[in-house]
Formats: structure tokens, sequence, C-alpha cells
């Protein structure tokens, strides 16, 4: 889960990671009374959005007084912020960050992330801050340092003073550092984070340490036990169907082909898609609907799958382990009778009783097409498009 | 022979009274499993399913000599049942849970590392010697005793290898789950290892997914390692960047993890890899023939 970035700052000032003085504005609030509240001459404008590269793509403004901060309250207030992590349609401003502005006189890049190889929480750090990670990974591996945390002892002063000299930090700052990085540390660790990336975390002309920018994932499978961080989803910058997937326990991600599918299991999901795609078909959707696959979970996969216009074929393709592949039958030709489908639909069924499934779906009066293997699906699904095409 | 667990495994069920746990053991038990009772606290001294049920895991070891154990529990508790078997010296730990912060994971794998216990998942199907032992959510039936050896990340893409594997009369010596989390127990490298040493299987079928790199760490591996045939499947072609598709560890970060920098690190690894998941059975056929 994906928190904003005001939402993070304040759970760095809980921590006590040093922040610049700020506060968030959505629309039930005046400018007026942001500006006494907050204080300070000149201010920076951030959209409050879940994607990165903001700056370049306009949703990051300063302004030098209060007829310029209004223009940019209101212009990014209510706006789509289109950047290159974004799709086309960009993602909605609802809310913004007005912080006072900082003389800077470094730029350092800090993320705390699980490395899955090492099996450790890795610190990366990195002298070139404000910079894209991933291009200086790719260009200047070298210009990137690592420490990994072994989760029995926790982080260890010494590899804060690792880091802190290596980025050239000096007398008091580095005292500063280790206590920021071992807040953040803790962050981590209590909130069940995915990663924390501070991108920059800057060195003040004064010398303090501040994070200009602040980026914090959470782990979905850790929110059980964080109620209170659970309620800081913002469900409006994410995509309205996989939040319907979500609440229905079925997991759909988008993507841009015509050709739906909906499969039992994520890897055989994932593979379900590559065959469209080799078959020369283009996938519209991963749609994994979990081992149940009963006749209510597959009716809402349908209607799920229909909510997207580009969608004009369907391939359904179960396989029927423990659950028998007649019940998973009944439970298609139940859900497309209830769905009213109009589009094509090949459905593929192996395992227990496959024969059986197959056998009922041949007999229902429903114009539902029937394949005993991948392949035979794929070609029919394909097929399926163009004989629809032509008519 | 077949490679960690054979019709002599002694096994416990972690979770033993929950639905999960009572499901699945009874397959297990019907599949011909030598399961030897279960764990569940505060139900010490009932019996289930014909067979005892214990407190902990350290009594259920004193008294039936277990060495495996299936664990349904809950994900807020799966963490603390895992360290709980370690502890009382389970050679092999099957974890099936699905969704346990991936923080507890770090620490569990810690403590696993100065352990004995091998651990395989969790948020996997589990692993089978067909006709002998079955620890795990697979359906039974559709196993047939042979000589390939199944290790995948995916559940239901391992029951593809498995019945295409069946159908065209080659069979299993073992199948492992290894799991869809990205920290996790037994890798692709430990399993390969296993079947390279066994001298029933034959051939080896590995099904990974786009995420981490472990697909090309095992294709060092293999390069070095492994003389006998491999075929390879890799889901993951279509699947965009940064989004999770599904298992938590099936992942694009960035450049990293993608279903072509794993197929062009095995296929320079002499591994056939097939590109449709159709070909899995047929691939091992035609290279076991060659």
């Amino acid at each position: 889960m994906h928190l904003h970035e005001f939402q993070a700052k304040q759970l760095f000032s809980d921590y006590g990671i040093p922040v610049p003085a700020g506060q968030m504005l959505d629309r039930s609030q005046a400018v007026d009374a942001l500006v006494s509240a907050l204080g300070g001459s000149a201010w920076v404008v951030k959209a409050q959005v879940h994607a990165g590269g903001r700056g370049k793509g306009g949703g990051v403004r300063r302004v030098e007084d209060e007829q310029g901060l209004r223009e940019a309250v209101d212009a990014l207030l209510g706006s789509r912020l289109v950047t290159k992590q974004t799709d086309t349609g960009g993602l909605p401003v609802n809310c913004v960050l007005v912080e006072q502005t900082v003389p800077i006189a470094r730029e350092i890049y800090i993320g705390m992330l699980v490395d899955r190889a090492q099996e450790r929480v890795a610190i990366m750090a990195s002298s070139a801050g404000g910079m894209d990670i991933e291009e200086v990974a790719t260009s200047d591996p070298d210009a990137i340092l690592r420490e990994r945390i072994n989760p029995a002892v926790g982080l260890q002063a010494y590899q804060c003073r690792n880091l802190a000299f290596a980025l050239g930090l000096e007398g008091k700052q580095t005292g500063a550092f280790s206590s920021l990085l071992t807040a953040a540390y803790r962050l981590m660790l209590e909130c069940d984070a995915s990663l924390l990336e501070i991108n920059p975390l800057v060195v003040t002309e004064a010398g303090e340490l501040l994070a200009l920018d602040a980026k914090l994932d959470l782990d979905d499978n850790a929110l059980f036990r964080h109620p209170q961080l659970a309620g800081l989803r913002d469900s409006r910058q994410e995509d309205a169907r996989e939040n319907a997937a979500r609440q229905h326990g079925l997991n759909y991600i988008r993507l841009h082909g015509n050709i739906a599918c909906m499969v039992n299991g994520a890897g055989l999901a994932m593979a379900t898609m590559d065959l469209i795609k080799l078959h020369g078909g283009l996938p519209a959707n991963f749609l994994d609907v979990g081992g149940g696959a009963t006749a209510d979970k597959v009716a809402e996969a349908f209607k799920l799958i229909l909510s997207d216009p580009q969608v004009e074929a369907i391939l359904v393709n179960i396989f029927g382990g423990i659950v028998r592949c007649d019940l998973i039958a009944e439970g298609i030709l139940q859900a497309i009778a209830e769905v009213a489908v109009a589009v094509p639909v090949v459905v593929r069924l192996e395992g227990t009783n496959a024969e059986a499934g197959l056998a009922l779906i041949r007999q229902s009066s429903l114009d539902v097409l029937t394949a005993s293997d991948l392949t035979e699906a794929a070609d029919k699904v394909v097929a399926s498009l163009h004989a629809g095409r032509s008519k | 022979m077949s490679v960690l667990i054979d019709a002599g495994t002694r096994v416990i069920c972690q979770g033993f009274t929950g639905a999960q746990g009572t499901f699945h053991s009874r397959q297990a038990l019907d599949y011909g499993t030598r399961l030897v009772g279960g764990v569940t606290p505060g139900k010490g001294g009932q019996r289930h399913l014909d067979l005892p049920v214990f407190n902990t895991v350290a009594e259920a070891v004193a008294s039936t000599a277990a060495e495996a154990t299936m664990i349904y529990v809950p994900a807020a508790f799966a963490a603390d049942a895992i360290l709980e078997a370690a502890a009382a010296g389970i050679r092999l730990i099957v974890c099936i849970t699905e969704g346990i912060p991936v923080l507890d994971m770090l620490r569990v794998k810690a403590v696993l590392r100065e352990s004995e216990s091998l651990l395989i998942g969790p948020n996997c199907p589990g692993i089978i010697t067909p006709g002998a032992c079955k620890i795990g959510i697979m359906p039974g039936p559709m196993h047939t005793p042979g000589h390939i050896g199944i290790v995948s990340r995916s559940g239901t893409l391992t029951y593809e290898a498995v019945f295409q594997t069946s159908r065209c009369g080659l069979g299993q010596s073992t199948c492992i789950g290894m799991g869809g989390d990205p920290v996790h127990g037994i890798g692709f490298i430990d399993c390969l290892r296993l079947f390279q040493d066994d001298s029933d299987t034959h051939g080896i079928v590995m099904i990974g997914e786009i995420g981490g790199n472990d697909e090309e760490q095992a294709a060092m591996f293999i390069r070095q390692q492994v003389s006998k045939p491999v075929v390879a499947y890799i889901a993951g072609v279509t699947a965009p960047s940064g989004k999770r598709m599904g298992h938590a560890g099936a992942i694009i970060s960035g450049s990293q993890g993608t279903a072509e920098a794993k197929i062009s690190a095995l296929e320079s690894a002499g591994v056939k890899v097939v590109r449709s998941p159709a070909e899995i059975g047929s691939g091992m056929l035609s290279v076991m023939k060659s």
C-alpha cells in the first residue's frame, strides 16, 4: 500500500526524522489560514499523488508570494497529474502539501527496502540525491552505498558511520545522520514498511539534515496488525476496478489488450496472459479468482471483466484440483446467464472431473465455446475475435 | 527413491483442528501420508481424525517421533509456528499459509539459517512424492509415480506440469512448490541439487515467474552442477512493471526481475525453456528422448 508524501512525513515527524515545516491542504481549507498557521514567505506546493516523477510532470511548484501560492494551489487541486509513472489519464490531485522553502547545500539519496536475495533489510545511499536511483544504479552502480541489517541485532552504529563518512558528512551531521537512520529503521519495523525512501535527504545551508521528500510503502500482508495505518489508504489514487476486485476477494490488474482472462491461481493467470500473446492476441487483464472459484465469485469476475469497454472476448482457464470441474462449470454457466455476457467466451477446464464439466457446458443453451487444452483454448479465443469483427 | 519425503515420513499438522488443517489432513490420510498427529494449542489430549492432538510441537515430536510438519495456521501466527517447529527439531517444515508479513519472514530466515530444519514455502502448495506421501494442498490423484522432479514458484502451474508429465507417461519423482513469496524457504538451487543427487529423478521441470533473481542464480548453478536435462517455463512475459501479479514476490522492479532476463539466463545455461505453458510435458518428453 502506498502512502502520500504528507502521510509519510507525518510518520517521519512522529519518529523524529526532521522534515520541512509544512501542511496538507485540500478543498476544505483556505490558503489564508494555512499561511498564518505555517508562516514563511516562499513555499513549495506539491501535488499529492501515488506516483513519482511529479517535478517533471509539473506537480511541484515553487512560489515566492501569497498570490503565487493561491494560483499554484488553484491550478493543482482538482486537476489530474500525468507523470512518467502514471498512464495518460494521470492521477487526481485531491490535496497538496505546502512547505516552506529550504536553502539547500547538497542532496543525498537514502532508501530502505527488503533485499529479497540477501533476506535482509538493506539501506542504499548515494551522493546523487534527487536523481532517479534506478538510473544511477544502471549508469554508475558503484555510486550506490549499501548496508544490510541483521534482523537479530538491528541497525548498528558502525553501519550508520560507514554510510555517513562515505557520503562525506562532517561534524555534527554524522551524529544527526545516525539518529535519522536509526529512526527510519525503527519506523520501518514498527509500521511494517516494505519501502522507505528519502530522495532527496538535504543538507541545508545551515548544515541541518532534512527529509525533503518521503516515500513510504507498507506491506499489505501486515496491515491486519496496523488498523490505523490501514485507514490511510487513499483508494481515489487506485484503479477503481482493482479496488472493486479486492473487495470481492479477486486479484485483478488491468492491461491494455482486448482478450480478458479469468483464471485460478496467480502463476497460471500470468501464464494465460502470456499464452494469449503467444497466439497473436493481447491480454486485457490479469485476474486470479483463487482456489474456490464459486458461482458468486465467477459472476463478480465476469462483471469486472465486462466493465472494461475494451474487452471483446473472454478466456476462462480453470485447473480444477480439489474443487471439481463439474461444480466449477455449473458456476460458470450460472454466472454467464446472470451477467448476460455478450462477447464470445471460451472455457478451458482441466483436472478433476474435467470431462463432466466440459460436457455440462456443451449441453447448455448458452453460446460458450469449450477447449480441452491450453493451445486449443488460446487459438479459439483469438479466432473468436476475428470472427466477431468480420460480422 | 525420491527427495525429502517418502512413504515412511512421519508427519504432523500444525493448526490440526482448524477447518483448513482438518480438510487437508483428511486428504493427506486418504492419500496414504503417514500422519501421526497434530498440534492445536489448548486442545492437547483430545483426539482428532482418530489421531492424537498435542499442545506443542515439542510434545508431538516427543510422542510421535514426527520429522515433518505441515502448517495451516493463519498468517498472523504462521511465523511463530515455523519457529516452534524448528525449535522442536522438525527436519522438514512445510508452510502452506499465505500472507505472512515479509519482515516476519526475515526474522524466521535468520533463525533457520542457524538450524538444521528445512522450510518449504510459505504461500505454497507443499510437497508430494506420488504414491507415497503428500504434504500440502495439491490434488493427489493426478500425480503418477515416475522420474521427473518438479519445482515451482506457482501452485496451479505446478498442477499443469504434473498433469502434462503424467499424461505423456513420464510421471514424477517428487514435486516441490516453493511458494510465491519474496522471502521463502527452499529455493530452486536447493531443489536442483536434491534432484541431481536423486537416482530416481531422470529429468527436472522448473517453473519460475517474474520478480527477484532466483531463476538467474539457478541458471548459474545448472551450468556448473546439473547434468540431468532441465525444462523450464517462466510466467509473466506480458506482466507490466511495478505491479504485483497476485503473488507477493511476482513483481518487476524497474528493470529487475523480468521474464526475458530469466529466460535468456536459463537458455544460455543449456536449459530448454518452453514459451507456452502447454508445452511443459511435451518439452520434457522430447528432451528425455534425445
